[in-house]
């Protein structure tokens, strides 16, 4: 295949295929972010909780009965809801569970030492303490969310408490190695700044309320406290078809235990749709930024086909003096996918640039992080194929003419 | 001329229809993505009270003991703000509280509900052009004497009296009787700018912004009477036990003050200066040199009120625009230089060069005007997908007349500039050259 003569071709068409080159350029550049911010917002919203997710439920409930007795309502109301057909188990906690976005959190530092150093250093930062979330619950709450005990055991009934604070607590594995790194966490007595609490359990993973930043998300610890409060989030287990049934049966048969509470149908949720809720905003954002990628791609073969076109109508002439001194289909259809390949190859090289420009765009604006370079080859090879495949159908038609045409209409 | 040039315009359109189809689709894809970001971005980025909000201040001073912190935090701790508003030394103003309180209508037979409240004081109405439907708000006295009266939200009348007038009525909110003074006509400020706060730390989330404003409004006093200890907080720097609010080493409450010229702005910042220096030497504050007035609008950039994905979705846009652009310059240079012979006939028998530039740039007007109608029908399919998205604004989407002018303009202008470079190509053309090919 020549080269020569496509490129002195070319030359008589600058403005015009330096314009496809620059439509390929920007379209290689946006793809290959918007496909690079696909990824780590699915990244994102794939995040593991640890947690049955799909056989959970949660109601809340807030009570306004005055002077109420918070925990005997709490173990009447969870009676209730464990006789409800369907339902494994039932555990009360106060109002957190993984990405509801209700969050507690404290300081908790390894040893003492580490609290002073934080102190002297006026910073959490640097000094081995962390800033877990807190999960509280009734005794069974382990068992309900499905979380896995990878060490130690769960609370004892005795080791519960209604006010104040516990002298134990589970950890998940994430925080033990962060309070720990290198040791045995189970059995370590944290400090608090006025208490000494001793791990007794550690559990796979527990993903917090609300996510930080990737790195401290599986910070989570779970306190033998039970909700003292009036307002109370219950989480139902079931199988997973039986999820609303149980919902909707749970709300008539708290309401039949004490009509004097308030049931906010929004927060009486199966925890997917909790977890749809967190990420509501991402998903969207994944269906847009899907949707834009693909249109600039189609609007991009659409430029590249009608200009195809409108070559092969200009050159027909041309093409048919060709095929009359000899060359084959094959030489004509090659031609124009050759043509098709500089234009394209240029416009992905311009593009690999701007494609690395405009992350580092959006970067420091959008703190996205930096692109791996992965991405703009695979990018380049998309807009290649792209280009042939709409470069085809006019190609195809260019080589069906006919050598005869050179011999008409002079 | 121009008639004339229409009419060439829509024949040269009616000979390749696929070719016109295809452009037309391209702009009006690119102005549909553009102007329905576009619209979201308007409507979230206006000015909440246009005409009042240069008028309008958010002090802040700094109580922390911290040494580390650099600058004050969002909203103020109760001594602070209360002495500053009890000084009246703006035109108006007023603090800003919020909880989440039980509300019960012993008068109707509707079950108990969770209701947003905002403890405020009475400058509150006045100062932020509130509207009412019913009655009015409560007086300077109501604020003194904590007296117990509500202004309810027009939703909230709506749900509890189905919309008529319930001033006088009584609801019982947490545990106390309120009396309503007032029923707000439908109010949406967009944002909620006077709850606006804490945005530098949402991480470009800040959809919650543009929610729906309180439905219950009460004297501030009251709300403490009512509600002790049990206020919002934005954040602490110290211990608290949940029981002493108002003195507790935490913020909660913010002052809005209204400020009517600029030398009463600038009175106010050395007030306010005096009164951090007045609170250090009292040995309350750590910190006399970071206290802050900002203005209304200034408050909502600094805590960039617009969320970052609409900010997102709006480049997206307009690089999908430009790529639209790019690809009708490629298809309007092929489809003038086509016509080559024609033009160069119609320069043999006269035609200047501007004569067939102008021709060429009706030709791609017409597009951009068959653009913009597609493109404002996707504009609207566009708006009515995000109202039926569950986000805060989502019942803001809709198209004003000024955004359905732009709609137009942008995509004429769009195909103006799209068509600029090949009519300037196209009325180039050698007319001898194209002659002899004929």
């Amino acid at each position: 295949m020549q080269i020569r003569p496509i490129l002195s071709t070319l030359s008589h068409h600058k403005l015009t295929a330096v314009l496809l080159t620059l439509q390929v350029a920007f379209t290689c550049a946006i793809v290959c972010n918007v496909v690079f911010m696909v990824a780590n917002r699915i990244n994102r919203i794939s995040v593991p909780t640890g947690i049955a997710e799909n056989e959970l439920s949660a109601i809340v409930s807030v009570g306004i009965e005055k002077g109420e007795n918070a925990q005997a309502r709490h173990a009447a109301d969870l009676a209730a809801l464990r006789a409800i057909p369907g339902v494994k188990s039932a555990a009360a906690t106060s109002y957190s569970l993984p990405l509801n976005q209700s969050e507690d959190s404290s300081g908790i530092c390894p040893s003492k030492q580490a609290l002073d150093r934080a102190i002297q250093l006026n910073s959490i930062e640097g000094s081995g303490c962390v800033q877990p979330s807190d999960y509280d619950g009734t005794p069974g709450l382990l068992g309900t969310l499905g979380l896995r005990l990878v060490e130690g055991r769960d609370f004892q009934p005795d080791e519960y408490v209604s006010t104040g604070k516990p002298a134990v607590a589970i950890v998940t594995r994430a925080l033990a190695q962060h309070l720990y790194p290198g040791k045995q966490a189970l059995g370590q007595s944290m400090y608090d700044g006025d208490n000494y609490i001793r791990v007794v359990g550690i559990v796979d993973t527990l993903l917090r309320p609300n996510l930080r930043q990737p790195g401290v998300d599986g910070d989570s610890l779970i306190w033998p406290k039970l909700p003292g409060d009036s307002y109370v989030t219950y989480v139902l287990r079931s199988a997973p078809q039986d999820r609303q049934r149980v919902l909707a049966a749970a709300r008539d048969a708290l309401l039949k235990a004490n009509p004097n509470r308030v049931i906010n149908p929004k927060s009486t949720q199966t925890y997917a749709q909790i977890r749809a809720a967190y990420f509501q905003r991402d998903t969207t954002m994944i269906g847009l930024l899907v949707a834009s990628a693909l249109g600039l791609l189609f609007v991009t073969a659409l430029g590249i086909a009608g200009l195809a076109n409108f070559w092969v109508q200009q050159r027909t002439r041309t093409i048919g003096i060709r095929r009359a001194i000899g060359a084959t289909r094959g030489d004509i259809l090659r031609y124009f996918q050759a043509e098709n390949f500089l234009i394209v190859g240029a416009g992905v090289v311009v593009g690999v640039l701007l494609a690395i420009g405009l992350n580092l765009l959006l970067m420091t604006h959008y703190e996205l992080p930096r692109l791996p370079l992965w991405y703009l080859p695979i990018g380049a090879l998309v807009l290649w194929a792209l280009g042939q495949l709409s470069v085809l159908s006019p190609a195809l038609r260019a080589a069906a003419v006919p050598p005869v045409v050179a011999t008409r209409s002079v | 001329m121009f008639g004339y040039y229409l009419d060439l315009a829509l024949r040269s359109l009616k000979r390749n229809k696929v070719l016109t189809v295809l452009m037309v689709l391209a702009i009006a894809v690119g102005i549909g993505a553009s102007m329905t970001t576009l619209t979201v971005m308007h409507l979230l980025s206006g000015d909440p009270l246009p005409g009042r909000s240069q008028h309008l201040f958010y002090p802040q001073v700094d109580p922390s003991s911290s040494p580390s912190q650099k600058q004050p935090f969002d909203v103020m701790d109760y001594r602070s703000a209360v002495d500053l508003w009890s000084a009246h030394r703006a035109d108006r103003q007023a603090l800003v509280a919020h909880a989440t309180l039980k509300l019960r209508s012993p008068e109707t037979n509707q079950p108990p509900l969770m209701a947003k409240t905002l403890a405020t004081t009475s400058d509150f109405f006045p100062m932020f052009n509130v509207p009412f439907q019913y009655g009015s708000g409560w007086s300077a006295d109501d604020d003194a004497r904590n007296t117990r009266v509500v202004v309810i939200s027009d939703d909230l009348n709506r749900k509890l009296f189905g919309g008529a007038n319930s001033v006088g009525r009584t609801l019982q909110l947490k545990d106390s009787d309120v009396r309503i003074v007032g029923v707000l006509a439908p109010w949406r400020p967009s944002p909620v700018f006077y709850d606006v706060a804490g945005g530098r730390f949402s991480n470009g989330d800040t959809a919650n912004f543009y929610g729906k404003p309180e439905d219950v409004y009460l004297p501030f006093g009251a709300g403490q009477d009512i509600n002790p200890n049990s206020f919002e907080m934005f954040t602490c720097w110290g211990d608290d036990d949940g029981k002493h609010q108002q003195t507790s080493p935490c913020v909660w409450v913010a002052l809005w003050v209204e400020l009517d010229s600029a030398t009463k702005a600038s009175d106010y910042t050395s007030f306010l200066a005096s009164y951090v220096a007045q609170q250090k030497s009292l040995g309350r504050f750590v910190h006399a040199d970071d206290s802050r007035l900002m203005g209304l609008m200034q408050w909502l950039d600094f805590n960039r009120v617009v969320p970052s994905d609409v900010r997102l979705q709006m480049w997206l846009a307009f690089a999908f625009l430009a790529i639209c652009l790019f690809n009708t310059v490629g298809l309007l240079l092929a489809k003038f230089l086509r016509r080559a012979g024609e033009i160069g006939v119609r320069r043999a028998l006269g035609a200047t060069r501007s004569a067939v530039f102008a021709q060429c740039l009706v030709e791609a007007g017409l597009i951009g005007v068959l653009g913009g109608i597609g493109g404002w029908l996707l504009t609207m399919l566009g708006l009515w997908l995000i109202r039926r998205q569950p986000v805060e604004y989502a019942d803001l989407a809709h198209l004003d007349v000024a955004m359905f002018l732009s709609t137009f303009a942008l995509a004429v202008v769009v195909s103006l500039l799209a068509g600029a470079l090949p009519a300037l190509r196209a009325s180039r053309i050698a007319p001898a050259l194209q002659l002899k090919t004929l």
